[in-house]
């Protein structure tokens, strides 16, 4: 027996009121908190996020150091040794690797359906994956910090006002290549494809930057070059914390950064949105 | 207005199609607030694409999805919220404890603090899965981790159970066992449930039984009305197997 298709229509709205707006920072702390969970369960991702950044400081940059002879430009008042110079680069190459994981990881929860649960929950998608990328940011500034302490013990320290002033811009960082690791996985369709996304995004938005060398070093050797690099956002990132962890404000790095942030939150939330349909259905 | 169809699913002229490929066809059925409804169709049938419409992990512009008398479409959130579903793919988190695994879910429902954790105790003693709380996901067998994720889907208390294969991979025992507990959650809790699965064994006489094939429905009435005085079994493949 069924009931009838009057007793069924469904022309009315809600009647009971939805959640409160304190659902909201409710599901942000649990977004968090499980990322956090996750992040500390897998201690072998933490070693080998920190082990990255410290090849390159150790021994990539003893080695050039010889090569490459720095002037002063700002926010440095002195000279500075190779090492000093790349140690905002690789903080952003944290920052950049761990967005990208956390694309990887959700091109992978898109798969085992963790993805679907989080989708189906009643608050806004936009807000869902809003509190995904604050969660990846937030173990990516872990990371970045215990690296910048590695580094204070190696004798790079910062001024202690920088330890404080670059936390909002990894943050900044951290969501802005977040958000492009998130729009990255709404399009890609299957883990195999993450090798691409490290040719083809990694690699050429960490050398094409700031990261390594100075954009006047780079312009020395192609205008073309150092013109892609200038409009990298990755630079910009780069910039940000280079001059927060000097405790200098980059106001034209923070405008291109929170842009690039929007422009990649806003590509991910179109590669999310249910019309276009982000699982593939068989059966 | 809702009318009765507080707690219902109803389902009208919907379509969906994967670029050519049409996996849905005009699908129209109903479930009365409180019954269990088995969805029956082999593989291929368009079951999955009607759950992902139901969840609205994809949207069709063609058709209308109601949700306890909640349009789905226009009020996406508020029918979310009455809508409990367990998916065919295992969604627990395998380094997290059965506890954590369903506090984070209802704080994803807004819920959090005691008034959460009494809902979790209670849906975990529901599926007879109160002395694991405090268990690995990963440690727990195949079946224990499909109760788990039942009793997940009913810690905001939906008025409607969606699952979506939730036997596949299972052993006889457990199969025969969560098929058991959710009939019950219909009977005693007044929970419309739609079960979808390809197994026959699955669905009593007294369900109701939409059956679909190739995207399109082919009987819409309770099993055992389909069936008649055959098994449900041969009845299913009669119906199926002339399509195919």
């Amino acid at each position: 027996m069924t009931a009838s298709t009057d007793d069924l229509r469904t022309t009315a709205g809600p009647d009971v009121p939805l959640a409160p707006r304190t659902a909201w920072w409710t599901s942000l702390r649990a977004i968090v908190a499980r990322e956090a969970l996750r992040f500390l369960g897998q201690r072998e991702r933490f070693f080998a996020a920190l082990v990255r950044p410290l090849v390159w400081l150790l021994v990539f940059a003893a080695g050039f150091r010889a090569a490459l002879g720095l002037s002063i430009i700002p926010p440095y008042q002195t000279y500075i040794t190779y090492e000093t110079y790349i140690v905002p680069g690789l903080c952003g190459m944290i920052l950049l690797f761990n967005g990208m994981q956390s694309s990887l990881s959700l091109v992978y929860d898109r798969e085992t359906g963790s993805m679907r649960l989080l989708l189906t929950s009643p608050q806004p998608r936009w807000w869902l994956l809003t509190c995904k990328l604050i969660a990846g940011t937030c173990v990516s500034i872990l990371q970045a910090y215990a690296f910048l302490a590695i580094a204070a013990l190696f004798g790079l320290v910062m001024p202690w006002a920088g330890y404080i002033l670059v936390l909002p811009a990894l943050f900044v960082g951290g969501l802005m290549l977040g958000a492009l690791g998130l729009a990255l996985s709404s399009f890609v369709k299957q883990l195999e494809n993450f090798a691409g996304v490290m040719n083809f995004v990694i690699f050429p938005m960490f050398f094409l930057s700031s990261a390594l060398y100075p954009l006047w070093k780079m312009e020395e050797s192609s205008q073309i070059l150092r013109d892609i690099c200038a409009v990298n956002p990755f630079t910009h990132a780069v910039e940000l914390i280079r001059f927060a962890l000097y405790a200098q404000f980059n106001g034209w790095a923070l405008l291109w950064t929170v842009v690039a942030a929007l422009g990649f939150g806003a590509l991910a939330l179109w590669g999310y949105d249910p019309a276009r349909g982000m699982t593939r259905t068989g059966g | 207005m809702t009318h009765a169809a507080e707690g219902g699913l109803l389902v009208r002229h919907l379509s969906h199609s994967f670029g050519s490929r049409r996996a849905l066809d005009d699908i129209s059925f109903e479930v009365a607030p409180g019954r269990f409804c088995a969805l029956l169709g082999p593989n291929g049938a368009g079951k999955s694409t009607l759950f992902a419409l139901l969840t609205r992990l994809i949207t069709s512009p063609q058709g209308e999805i109601g949700v306890a008398g909640v349009d789905l479409a226009r009020h996406p959130r508020a029918a979310l919220a009455r809508m409990g579903v367990v998916f065919q793919q295992p969604t627990l988190d395998l380094d997290l404890t059965v506890s954590q695994n369903l506090r984070y879910f209802a704080a994803l429902q807004g819920l959090s603090g005691r008034e959460a954790q009494a809902r979790i105790d209670a849906a975990l003693d529901r599926l007879g899965m109160a002395e694991r709380a405090g268990e690995l996901a990963r440690n727990l067998n195949g079946g224990h981790r499909r109760r788990t994720e039942i009793a997940r889907a009913l810690i905001h208390r939906p008025r409607v159970l969606l699952l979506d294969e939730p036997t596949v991979g299972l052993d006889a025992a457990s199969r025969a066992n969560i098929t058991r507990h959710v009939h019950d959650l219909a009977s005693d809790m007044g929970l419309t449930v739609l079960w979808a699965t390809h197994l026959t064994d699955e669905v009593w006489p007294a369900d109701r039984l939409v059956v679909l094939h190739k995207g399109r429905v082919l009987a819409d009435s309770t099993a055992g009305a389909v069936s008649g005085d055959r098994p449900l079994t041969e009845a299913f493949l009669a119906m199926t197997g002339a399509e195919a």
